[in-house]
């Protein structure tokens, strides 16, 4: 297989998704896919229902009290809108990162020590291994290595950051969805989780949503463009953003608003 | 009139009322404390008390009320904070939880001299216990649940609502949230809850007038046998405590040192509150900057 056919695997097919808030329909007819090993952000104003989309793909919006989704999310080889799959399951293949940097309570190996405990790893060996495996992935093992015990909350903003990616990847997902997760953050900070992202790339599928459209234009492979509810263009980031074929793209990322 | 002015009166209004409540508790402390600290010393804290006789102590009364106050904890504390959780976690907003909320706070409201009057007939009666400890400790149990149970729904509904979605977006499972994340950051809450409630228990008379009695049999300190007829941890036996022996002294007292009596476990009481509270505080605290250590 060509590097270019590997490309376009798919690892979500969005078809037809709409989702609505009690009356309010927040989402509507999305449709495009997200492929494998590549970074695709959703950019869009405020209230276009970005955000609504990502916690749709491991279904956290299906939390929220009168929300409703019709159409097809499939990941995979299943309709997870439809066939109700495993929570536990489904979110183990999808972790999710969070504006802000949202660690528990607990020391830093606790932290990441979280997820594979629960899904079943008792060996203490094999523990220490994958906390120290995440933490590096991550960039942040020779800052804390020394200090594993520590309380989350003791690191910096942008330390905790990555500390809830490692948390993830400590699960072994396939995606990971990234809602804002620089908009809490110095920009010095900001740059390593984008830097970060950059080489998570080669291991996971990655979705982001950010507010920031140079970061888009930076890290991203694909690009979507979300307004109302509504997928506008979704294509290559450097033709989107070079060469929209929309005209509301085009004053979006032109900045005549939004 | 000029808004600085209105600005400066507001600030005067306050700090006057401040004033008041302050010297209010202070006068009111000192007045308990003058009259009682006198009375207190360690024969006072460990002789038995007499019932005609002049010098008698407050030893079992002591003991009494901190037995009460732990057996009705050890019933209070888990079905609380299970209510609490199921309120704040699993309660669907409808009529069917509103009724259930009233129902609590119904429960947090009745006056105590009615819950010892329904204890009577329950658990002294009914249940053909006669006064008991383990009376005592249900009808506290009444109107303590409430307390409990909203204590705990505050402390869950406080927790950041952004370490239950990390957890739930990790794979966990609701119960495993609970569990392993929202009950340890609601700890701190649920706790110093716990303790003020706990002086709230330890200074109740009305409810405990009817069900655990006025007398207290002779106690065997040494017998730790709780099944023992005179083991002061039997919980079948007659067990006045230290407020409703304030009462009893201050009623119907005989002995010629009446009021020193009263005075002096009056003292013993306030102080035992006053730590209660301050051990609130203090152990809040720490909890809190374990858990919150330094947000930069």
């Amino acid at each position: 297989m060509t590097t270019a056919a590997l490309k376009q695997e798919t690892v979500f097919d969005i078809n037809e998704m709409n989702l609505w808030y009690d009356q309010f329909h927040a989402l509507k007819d999305i449709t495009f896919p997200i492929h494998k090993k590549e970074v695709t952000a959703i950019i869009g104003p405020s209230g276009c229902g970005k955000s609504t989309f990502i916690k749709s793909l491991n279904l956290m919006a299906s939390r929220i009290p009168g929300v409703k989704m019709t159409g097809d999310i499939t990941f995979n080889h299943q309709n997870i809108i439809i066939n109700k799959p495993n929570l536990v399951d489904l979110r183990k293949k999808v972790g999710m990162i969070f504006q802000k940097g949202n660690p528990f309570p607990q020391s830093i190996f606790e932290n990441v020590a979280y997820g594979p405990k629960i899904h079943g790893i008792r060996n203490k060996k094999r523990l220490q291994e994958m906390v120290e495996d995440s933490l590096k992935k991550t960039a942040l093992w020779d800052e804390v290595k020394d200090r594993l015990n520590v309380n989350a909350f003791d690191l910096s903003g942008g330390q905790q950051q990555r500390l809830c990616i490692a948390r993830a990847i400590a699960t072994n997902p396939d995606v990971i969805l990234f809602d804002e997760p620089t908009s809490a953050l110095d920009p010095v900070s900001a740059n390593k989780i984008e830097e970060l992202i950059l080489n998570l790339k080669q291991n996971y599928t990655i979705v982001i949503v950010t507010h920031n459209m140079q970061q888009a234009a930076r890290i991203s492979d694909k690009t979507a463009f979300f307004l109302h509810g509504r997928m506008i263009e979704h294509g290559d980031t450097n033709q989107l953003f070079s060469n929209p074929k929309n005209k509301e793209t085009e004053e979006y990322i032109t900045g005549r608003f939004g | 009139m000029n808004s600085k002015l209105a600005d400066k009166m507001a600030t005067g209004v306050f700090v006057l009322i401040a004033l008041i409540f302050i010297s209010l508790l202070t006068a009111l402390f000192s007045y308990i404390l003058m009259r009682g600290l006198p009375v207190i010393s360690w024969d006072f804290l460990t002789e038995a008390s007499s019932v005609v006789r002049e010098g008698g102590g407050i030893r079992d009364q002591l003991f009494n009320s901190f037995y009460i106050l732990f057996v009705t904890l050890v019933i209070t504390v888990p079905l609380g904070v299970a209510g609490g959780i199921y309120l704040a976690e699993y309660a669907k907003p409808g009529k069917i939880t509103n009724f259930i909320r009233t129902c609590i706070e119904m429960l947090a409201s009745l006056p105590s001299i009615v819950v010892g009057m329904f204890g009577l007939l329950l658990f002294v009666n009914l249940t053909g216990w006669g006064y008991s400890i383990i009376g005592g400790a249900l009808a506290l149990t009444m109107f303590n649940i409430p307390v409990m149970v909203r204590v705990t729904e505050d402390a869950i509904r406080s927790v950041p609502a952004d370490q239950k979605q990390a957890s739930l977006a990790l794979g966990m499972t609701k119960w495993h949230t609970i569990k392993t994340v929202i009950l340890p950051s609601a700890f701190p809450g649920i706790l110093t809850g716990t303790i003020l409630a706990s002086g709230r228990i330890f200074g109740e008379a009305a409810a405990l007038l009817f069900t655990v009695g006025l007398s207290t049999p002779e106690l065997d300190y040494t017998n730790w046998n709780p099944f023992a007829e005179t083991s002061p941890l039997n919980l079948f036996r007659p067990a006045e405590t230290l407020a409703v022996h304030i009462w009893a002294v201050n009623t119907n007292g005989i002995m010629p040192d009446v009021t020193e009596i009263a005075a002096g476990a009056s003292a013993v009481l306030v102080l035992s509150i006053l730590l209660f509270n301050l051990l609130a505080r203090f152990v809040g605290k720490i909890i809190e900057q374990k858990l919150t250590a330094n947000k930069k």
